[in-house]
């Protein structure tokens, strides 16, 4: 009983990871309906800008966790956005009306080009980076199982941004702005709104949740690779898939929903932890079937 | 205008790649200048396969270094008539298929007179029959997989795989049970876990100490696989935390291995991990490895051997630093175990390819005293040369704890 309710605690927390990646995805399909193959790649980098803050920062701020961590978060935030920013307006925005395959295959492409960039010019990125110890230390015990104070700040930051986002785009103006895009962007420039401005919040969006998701994921599992965006990536858009791509609430629950197949299927399923992604897909292939909008998708309309 | 900004960055981006790449891909290095040799017959190659970027390139580079340290002297000793040797270090990525490519390139090249590596046992596999086929002798610093001699049956059918592939280093059917031999009797833990990462060198690996514990009275209680890329092994540490175990064996490298001990601890399941030579690197204590984890290596411990103290210090004075890494030593028995070879090869005579056959022979020959004690090959192509040691996590460094030949 005790494994089952640590195993559930695990994907919990694996989830949560997730869902900040899958976020930007689901956001940036929902408004230009472009996969956008190299938000695993922001997620990425912004791990490394964080690391790289910390390794910036003066010896005697190192050591104080209050102002590093914060400063790294900022550092890994900044990264994110930036490169997401010049992604859009340099390799998407200028295919804006080019067929969807295009901005497609462009999107790998800015996906190689940011994993070798790291690769090449971060020093020693050829190797898994171990990094620095400033994050909490220690579990939560709840009875029998126990979950480290990263993961417990993991979970808490994934859903209190992600009902943060949900509000601001079913509340604010700017939020209006973007479903009135999504729906329709020829009636939205209509009614005054820019829709380039419009796809450069989704992508900064996206990425700040990213950047989180990087810096949380460092501190959580204490070093980084250049390959985490690949692998956390292809998790996270199978999430935003299975949640119904375009969906916020979609995407959240997809990803705590791969995230717990992941461990269970390890603890329970046949051939143990060696198949756990298998039925990661299995589940996806089944939705599909049934559910070809994912669990939380509408039917895709046709456009005019 | 503006689409020519869009176009005109496009382009220097790109260009930067292709400058970062080739930059990256040019490892071609002279092995020193010769100095007052005779070296009027040309210039000869030894070739190094080895993982130069990725997450073994820690060890990967540590292979290259100590093999052009040893054309270095080789060539400043005139250890070869009439010509002077280089070295051309291809990058495998530790990945069989870039590793055949890299074996490829090699073996198109007249001459290239033998190849030091690989890294990884599953890369060994395809390196071997593209080598083979153009009889060019691979003598690799780290292989532990004994199937890559002796095949498939190695215990009760052995039989000579490759007539070009040798080894320095000691293999896996020793190394397994030496450690489950340290971890049963020495160490008194009887309940053993065993993680893998489901590859030619760790499963393999954890195979033959598998079998060792069972005869030594110990049980397994569980075994599973992980990805090779996975990083979050919550899932696996909860679920081995449940057979109680007193102790993890892991087999594989140190980029999951020191992330998977930290995590064993953080989620309550302080017990040791063990390793083989895949995780003994000062990287394994870095990504999260903890005190009382154990390693067996290869070898006895560098510094403590005679014939390894000359090798450390002309390391240090080419490189500047002692980043030799696990292989570092047996790499440079390697690379001196083919220019042994070459330098009886064209005595008297001249390179070329009706001189592959002797080259073999030569190579299969050579004896030697190395950085790594004696260098010498059985009928198999393996070391004649057994001896293993066990290291533990001491603070932040690997202290050696036992050192000797396993009897069974």
């Amino acid at each position: 009983m005790s494994v089952l309710l640590q195993q559930l605690a695990n994907g919990v927390v694996q989830g949560a990871l997730i869902a900040l990646i899958a976020l930007g995805y689901t956001m940036v399909y929902g408004i230009i309906q472009l996969i956008n193959f190299a938000h695993g790649e922001v997620f990425m980098v912004s791990s490394y800008g964080g690391l790289a803050t910390f390794t910036l920062l003066p010896d005697d701020l190192k050591k104080s966790p209050a102002v590093a961590l914060p400063l790294m978060f900022l550092g890994g935030i900044l990264v994110a956005v930036v490169v997401a920013v010049v992604m859009e307006r340099f390799a998407y925005r200028p295919l804006r009306n080019a067929p969807r395959l295009a901005p497609l295959i462009t999107a790998l492409g800015v996906s190689v080009f940011l994993q070798e960039a790291v690769r090449v010019w971060y020093p020693d990125a050829t190797s898994n980076l171990p990094y620095p110890k400033v994050f909490p230390t220690g579990s939560l015990a709840l009875g029998p199982i126990s979950v480290p104070w990263t993961g417990v700040l993991l979970v808490v930051l994934s859903v209190g941004l992600s009902i943060l986002l949900q509000t601001y785009i079913n509340r604010s103006r700017m939020g209006r702005a973007m479903r009135a895009t999504a729906q329709d962007p020829d009636t939205a420039k209509l009614m005054g709104i820019n829709p380039d401005r419009v796809i450069v919040l989704t992508f900064v969006f996206g990425a700040v949740l990213a950047g989180v998701a990087g810096v949380m994921f460092g501190g959580y599992l204490n070093n980084i690779n250049i390959d985490m965006g690949f692998q956390n990536g292809i998790f996270a858009f199978t999430a935003a898939v299975l949640g119904g791509v375009g969906s916020i609430r979609g995407a959240v629950i997809g990803a705590f929903i791969i995230g717990l197949i992941k461990t269970l299927a390890g603890q329970y399923m046949p051939g143990g932890t060696q198949y756990d992604y298998v039925w990661i897909f299995v589940v996806l292939i089944l939705v599909l079937v049934f559910r070809p909008q994912g669990l939380f998708g509408e039917p895709e309309r046709v456009r005019a | 205008m503006r689409k020519h900004l869009v176009k005109s960055a496009a382009i220097v981006g790109a260009t930067l790649l292709v400058v970062a790449a080739c930059g990256t891909n040019d490892k071609t290095e002279a092995g020193g200048t010769g100095g007052s040799c005779d070296t009027s017959k040309g210039t000869l190659t030894v070739g190094v396969v080895a993982p130069l970027s990725g997450n073994l390139s820690a060890l990967g580079i540590g292979i290259k270094q100590s093999a052009e340290l040893a054309v270095d002297e080789a060539n400043k000793k005139c250890t070869v008539k009439g010509y002077k040797l280089q070295v051309s270090a291809q990058d495998d990525e530790a990945n069989p298929a870039k590793g055949a490519q890299a074996a490829t390139k090699l073996s198109t090249d007249p001459n290239v007179v033998g190849v030091v590596g690989t890294l990884n046992s599953s890369v060994a596999q395809t390196v071997q029959p593209i080598l083979r086929d153009k009889k060019i002798p691979q003598v690799s610093p780290a292989n532990t997989n004994p199937s890559l001699t002796r095949g498939n049956d190695f215990l009760t059918a052995p039989k000579r795989q490759f007539d070009n592939y040798f080894r320095v280093c000691a293999t896996d059917d020793l190394q397994g049970p030496f450690a489950a031999n340290y971890m049963v009797e020495k160490a008194g833990k009887k309940k053993i876990a065993i993680i893998t990462d489901g590859k030619t060198y760790g499963k393999g690996l954890a195979d033959e100490f598998a079998k060792q514990v069972a005869k030594k009275g110990g049980t397994i209680v569980g075994t599973e696989t992980v990805g090779e890329k996975d990083t979050d092994f919550s899932g696996v540490v909860s679920k081995i935390k449940g057979l109680a175990p007193e102790a993890v064996y892991y087999g594989g490298e140190y980029p999951a291995a020191g992330p998977l001990s930290k995590q064993m601890k953080d989620n309550g399941l302080n017990v040791p991990l063990m390793g083989g030579d895949g995780i003994y690197d000062q990287k394994f204590i870095d990504l999260g490895g903890k005190e009382g984890d154990l390693a067996t290596s290869v070898g006895a411990p560098t510094e403590s051997l005679e014939t390894a103290k000359a090798f450390v210090t002309a390391y240090k004075e080419k490189f500047g630093k002692e980043d030799f890494a696990a292989y570092g030593a047996f790499s440079y028995d390697a690379a001196n175990a083919i220019i042994g070879g070459l330098a009886k090869t064209v005595e008297g005579g001249e390179w070329g390819d009706a001189k592959r056959d002797a080259m073999l022979t030569n190579v299969g020959a050579y004896s030697g005293s190395g950085a790594t004690g004696e260098v010498k090959f059985d009928q198999y192509g393996d070391s004649t040369n057994k001896v293993l040691t066990v290291y533990q996590v001491t603070g932040t460094k690997w202290d050696d704890v036992q050192t000797g030949e396993y009897t069974g």
